[in-house]
């Protein structure tokens, strides 16, 4: 039942999105119709009854009726947020480029959307070089998203440097966990 | 009746509630939230007999007590037995050489307590010569009982001046970061650690605290709005507001020597380079230092014309030195991959910082003129050095197994100090300035 309203909404929406008549209009139309619709008719021989598809462009919609955002989708790759880095390091490695793109595609395509790249370090060394280490990694980011067509309008970049780790530990693998930047939507 | 009792009993918990909260605001520990201990000692230390003072065992404030874990605790005294000295002495006239000279002291400290007719203390002390066989200095003051404890920091201040050559640091203060859980708390504390106030907890991190010159303010970075932002905050009227929110990161403050500017971190601009903004928050931010790599931690000479900073513009990080009128900046570091942290004495004759060796991260001193370097600790991970205003100690972040605490070394490198929190990981210290008399 509920698919069904969903599904009635949905054609609402994409009718009334479209220039064609509503439903409404649809039943006015059978009385007074379109040239266009009249001429096909009269080529088509038939008279008097209404074509169901005559006169309305529908979008096609695909099985899914119920909308997931794909920011939070576990099977879409815009839920994966993280890069990881080397030590001393600010390269994105070639593993996280389909991550990125992804991220920078997602950007282009949706002009409202505002993101936040937190970048992250190890725990050695001086607090506030570690700051400037993990905006490096940001940036770096950022660099990519931006030469991929993302809208630098649309990043910010800022560091935690070793104040937020994912990792507490002071094992490789800890630091190797630490040394990240996240990708953070407004509104998360 | 059934009714009545769910409500008073509601009514209860909420008072009760409430009074915990009101508790956790006001409680101040009862004792030292920091305890030091001390190894090493100076040069030549000096032996120093401190008798108590009359009436002060009445008091819930002892002075006397406080005066010689002061100098103890500054490794440059050794404290001679006091008691058993017929008759006490309290007056000059009382104080027989030959006798203390005999126990070893080179100086006597005597004095004595009155309360006043208005509440206050009449407190009084005078420094002996058992050599010479004279005064050589004595005051009086009138302070309310709130005070006796500062008061007695400020005669060991005097002792220590008097004996040593050097201005004593027991009545300056400290401020340092507290980490417990996943709560921060920016504290401020005696030098001995004791009277410790807490000036701003939250549940983000809080780094970088920095004194102003005049010892009223406190710049920080704290990160509850999830990105690093730079604030000041009135230890008087404890006022605190934003000088430094721009976008991307915000951090690193350092005070000017007239207590109105700020250097500061930024990366609005692409990059981590240092920039100048109002203490008040006023106006915008004027760059003070270029470069293609991170420029940082920078830190103003004490006449105000130069900045030392952290740079790995020359691709590691190393220390250099720049004017602030605008111009190059020299190098100053040369040995090893790592030279970071550093903040001028305050005879602006050198600089302390930390370089590191191996894994290690240790505090080393450095001198202007001869570039000589002086490893001064050798923990696993030592940070965040600051002097004491006279020069003569370093208090600095360091490591006990995986526990943070802080630490001091003189600036020779003899004398070692650890302070103990009872619960919780300190870092991020930094010694406060000397009080105008």
């Amino acid at each position: 039942m509920r698919t069904l309203l969903v599904t009635a909404t949905l054609l609402t929406l994409l009718s009334a999105c479209s220039s064609t008549p509503t439903k409404e209009q649809e039943g006015a139309a059978v009385e007074d119709r379109k040239p266009t619709a009249a001429a096909a008719d009269a080529a088509g021989g038939q008279t008097g009854k209404p074509r169901p598809d005559a006169g309305i462009s529908g979008k096609p919609l695909d099985a899914q009726t119920r909308a997931v955002d794909p920011l939070k989708d576990p099977a879409n790759i815009l839920s994966k947020r993280s890069v990881y880095f080397d030590y001393d390091s600010n390269l994105v490695k070639d593993e996280y480029k389909p991550l990125v793109t992804a991220h920078a595609k997602y950007l282009s395509q949706n002009r409202a959307a505002q993101l936040t790249i937190q970048g992250n370090t190890d725990e050695r060394g001086s607090r506030e070089y570690n700051i400037a280490l993990g905006q490096r990694r940001a940036d770096a980011v950022k660099q990519m998203m931006t030469l991929l067509g993302a809208p630098a309008a649309q990043i910010e970049t800022v560091s935690f440097g070793e104040e937020k780790p994912r990792a507490q530990g002071e094992d490789d693998k800890a630091y190797a966990e630490n040394r990240r930047a996240d990708i953070v939507y407004r509104g998360e | 009746m059934i009714a009545m009792a769910r409500s008073s009993s509601f009514v209860r918990r909420l008072v009760l509630g409430l009074a915990a909260l009101l508790c956790l605001a006001v409680t101040l520990p009862a004792r030292a939230a920091l305890t030091i201990d001390v190894v090493g000692a100076g040069a030549n230390q000096i032996s120093i007999a401190i008798v108590p003072f009359r009436a002060e065992e009445g008091l819930k404030q002892g002075i006397t007590p406080v005066i010689a874990a002061d100098l103890a605790r500054s490794g440059l005294f050794k404290t001679v037995d006091p008691g058993g000295m017929v008759p006490v002495p309290y007056e000059p006239e009382q104080v027989n050489h030959p006798q203390w000279r005999a126990r070893g002291a080179d100086a006597v400290v005597i004095g004595s307590v009155a309360p006043m007719a208005d509440g206050r203390y009449d407190v009084r002390f005078r420094l002996m010569d058992t050599h010479r066989q004279t005064q050589i200095a004595g005051y009086a003051y009138f302070v309310p009982a709130a005070e006796l404890r500062h008061i007695a920091h400020r005669i060991a201040d005097i002792i220590y001046e008097k004996l040593t050559g050097d201005a004593g640091v027991f009545s300056t203060r400290i401020t340092y970061v507290v980490k417990r859980g996943s709560q921060y708390t920016l504290q401020v504390a005696d030098a001995d650690g004791h009277g410790a106030e807490t000036i701003f907890t939250s549940n983000e991190p809080i780094i970088s605290p920095a004194w102003s010159p005049d010892g009223t303010r406190l710049a920080y970075v704290s990160f509850e709005g999830r990105k690093p932002v730079v604030y000041v905050q009135s230890l008087i009227t404890g006022d605190k507001r934003a000088v430094a929110n721009y976008s991307g990161s915000n951090s690193a403050p350092a005070w000017s020597p007239d207590g109105r500017r700020l250097a500061v971190v930024l990366t609005k601009d692409g990059g981590s380079s240092i920039y100048l903004v109002n203490a008040d928050g006023s106006g915008g931010a004027t760059r003070l230092v270029s470069s293609s790599g991170i420029d940082t931690e920078p830190n103003f000479a004490p006449d105000g014309q130069s900045i030392i900073f952290t740079s790995d513009r020359g691709g590691s990080p190393q220390i250099y030195r720049a004017p602030v009128s605008g111009g190059a900046a020299q190098r100053l570091t040369f040995d090893g991959t790592y030279n970071v942290s550093p903040r001028h004495s305050p005879d602006g004759k050198g600089f302390v910082f930390v370089q590191r060796n191996g894994g290690r991260f240790n505090v080393a001193v450095q001198d202007f003129a001869t570039r000589q370097v002086q490893l001064l600790t050798d923990g696993r991970v030592d940070e965040s050095p600051s002097f004491a205003p006279n020069g003569r100690m370093i208090l600095y972040a360091a490591n006990l197994g995986s526990r943070g605490i802080l630490a001091a070394v003189s600036s020779d490198g003899r004398v070692k100090q650890r302070f103990l929190e009872n619960a919780g990981d300190v870092r991020e210290p930094a010694w406060g300035p000397a009080l105008k008399k």
